[in-house]
């Protein structure tokens, strides 16, 4: 019994591991993709049924790709005639021509420029990408991103409309478009991190999932395109920032990067991410090229976790390196960001006049940094006023007990 | 292929440009159809007159209705368009974006259904 669970186990891991892979050779060869996820689908149930009693194949992800495509061709056989005749005559030899394709011949890299495409809305790129790239149910994303089941699966489905309907091609853009169109791919796998990262700590395990599902795509990807530097230093970034993400929280309240217990971070991923980041700045200097965002965020959190004690960190350079990412991406969260570490380097009056000239009100950081600035510089009732703000624009249950707890600890007069 | 519409919309402001600014975008749209006929995307386009100058007609009852003025009272309205063929979206949202700068107007790219089989 236990034996039969833990094959079923690995049946599902396997499946999940090999889906995108499956999902997207089907969709290329047969150039739809709901014809491709349902072949997926009876492929995993055919598995279910065989690999307990033949023994998990050696090639397990090429058995899926095979009886999927079989399946798929049995279901154009069975349905109607004339179109499909035609087709499946096609299908059986498989000799479309491969289109040509921009760096890298892969069918994941088509099928992700395709779900991320900036024809589909922002929310169902993401949505796609977990379903289709990732494996996940359309119930766990639904979970994930804290809507109802049917909403997520209507947004798939629309957006697997529009794909069909409009064209959408299944195709790596050409070298003049790759990199515009990879900075969506990239932002699409961020925010599936960041959803994950952010969720909190006593939250549903299915959004911590989405940061390992992310990381995977980042990965994925750089196995794909190893020349981009964007590409590495997103998988840098999303490393150097899991590396710590079981410190951030102690006993159901968040904990600063200064108070975070250092040696709880992950070394393994500490080490592969700066190992990302030194192969970026090799490759910007030797390239003389301006490093993207997710490249100086990446050295940014390579600066933090360099330092073993909060005490020893090298502010000089985070400030620097805001300062780079303000000049290619200008926007207040950077300068916000950018004034946190300023306070550490030239105190912190100068950085809150730095926060006060920021357009960010109702923004939950925004209030925390200024009623941290506040309560560093003693005015505790104007800090007490902010750490109320930021309660108030925070739904974060870990953030909101790290916020109370720093109200109830000022000294001097309530307001 | 698959055939494209790409529709420009408009305000009446639009129209009301004085000759010489509009002249620019005039050329400029014609160079832009000459390139469609000359790569073979080009199926059919032309900017329409005023909204003012259109008719509604309802022959879903008996006899038509025939009345003055467009179907839909907005501020905005479909000025002209072009249908193109493309081998997909990503071709047409190239030709559309070149289309826009030329005319001066966003561009709505939208799919033709297949032909019933």
């Amino acid at each position: 019994m236990t034996q039969g669970a833990d094959l079923r186990a690995e049946i599902d891991r396997i499946y999940r591991e090999e889906y995108g892979r499956v999902v997207a050779s089907l969709a290329r060869r047969f150039g739809d993709l709901d014809i491709a996820e349902d072949a997926a689908g009876e492929a995993l149930l055919t598995a279910i049924e065989r690999w307990p009693v033949d023994g998990i194949p050696p090639n397990p992800g090429g058995w899926l790709t095979t009886t999927a495509g079989n399946r798929a061709i049995d279901r154009l056989r069975r349905e109607s005639l004339r179109d499909t005749k035609h087709q499946a005559a096609m299908m059986i030899t498989d000799d479309t021509p491969h289109e040509p394709t921009g760096p890298v011949e892969d069918d994941r890299l088509r099928l992700v420029f395709t779900c991320c495409h900036p024809a589909l809305a922002p929310e169902a790129r993401v949505a796609l990408t977990l379903r289709l790239l990732g494996g996940l149910t359309v119930e766990e994303i639904a979970r994930a991103f804290l809507v109802p089941e049917t909403t997520m699966a209507q947004r798939i489905t629309r957006a697997k409309a529009k794909i069909k309907a409009a064209h959408i091609p299944y195709r790596v853009p050409d070298h003049d478009d790759v990199t515009d169109r990879l900075g969506g791919v990239l932002a699409v796998i961020y925010l599936v991190y960041n959803e994950g990262y952010l969720a909190g700590s006593g939250d549903d395990p299915v959004r911590v999932e989405l940061t390992a599902e992310a990381i995977r795509l980042g990965r994925i990807l750089r196995q794909l395109l190893p020349a981009e530097g964007e590409v590495a230093g997103l998988l840098a970034l999303m490393l150097l920032s899991e590396a710590r993400r079981t410190a951030r929280f102690a006993g159901g309240e968040l904990v600063t990067l200064e108070e975070q217990d250092r040696s709880g971070w992950d070394r393994a991923l500490i080490t592969e991410g700066h190992a990302l980041v030194r192969e970026c700045l090799a490759r910007v200097a030797s390239t003389s090229s301006r490093p993207g965002q997710y490249q100086i965020l990446a050295a940014i959190n390579a600066v933090h976790t360099d330092a073993n004690d909060a005490r020893d960190t090298d502010w000089t350079q985070i400030v620097a390196l805001y300062d780079q990412l303000y000049a290619v991406a200008p926007t207040p969260i950077v300068a916000l960001n950018r004034a946190v570490a300023v306070a550490e380097l030239d105190g912190p009056d100068v950085a809150l006049a730095i926060v006060d000239s920021l357009d960010l009100g109702g923004y939950h950081a925004w209030h925390a940094t200024r009623a941290d600035l506040l309560r560093r510089l003693g005015r505790s009732a104007e800090a007490r006023a902010e750490y109320d703000a930021a309660i108030a624009a925070t739904q974060n249950p870990a953030e909101t007990a790290y916020l109370s707890r720093r109200r109830a600890h000022l000294v001097g007069p309530d307001a | 292929m698959t055939q494209y519409m790409l529709s420009v919309y408009g305000t009446a402001e639009t129209y009301d440009m004085p000759l010489e600014e509009a002249q620019p975008m005039y050329e400029a749209t014609g160079r832009f159809n000459e390139k469609l006929m000359a790569d073979g995307s080009w199926v059919f386009g032309g900017g329409l007159e005023r909204i003012e100058n259109s008719t509604t007609v309802d022959g879903t009852g008996g006899d038509a209705i025939v009345t003055d003025g467009p179907y839909l009272e907005t501020k905005e309205f479909l000025g002209g368009f072009w249908i193109i063929e493309a081998p997909d979206l990503d071709a047409a949202l190239k030709l559309a974006a070149e289309g826009s700068k030329a005319c001066g107007g966003k561009v709505e790219v939208r799919p033709f259904q297949p032909e019933p089989e």
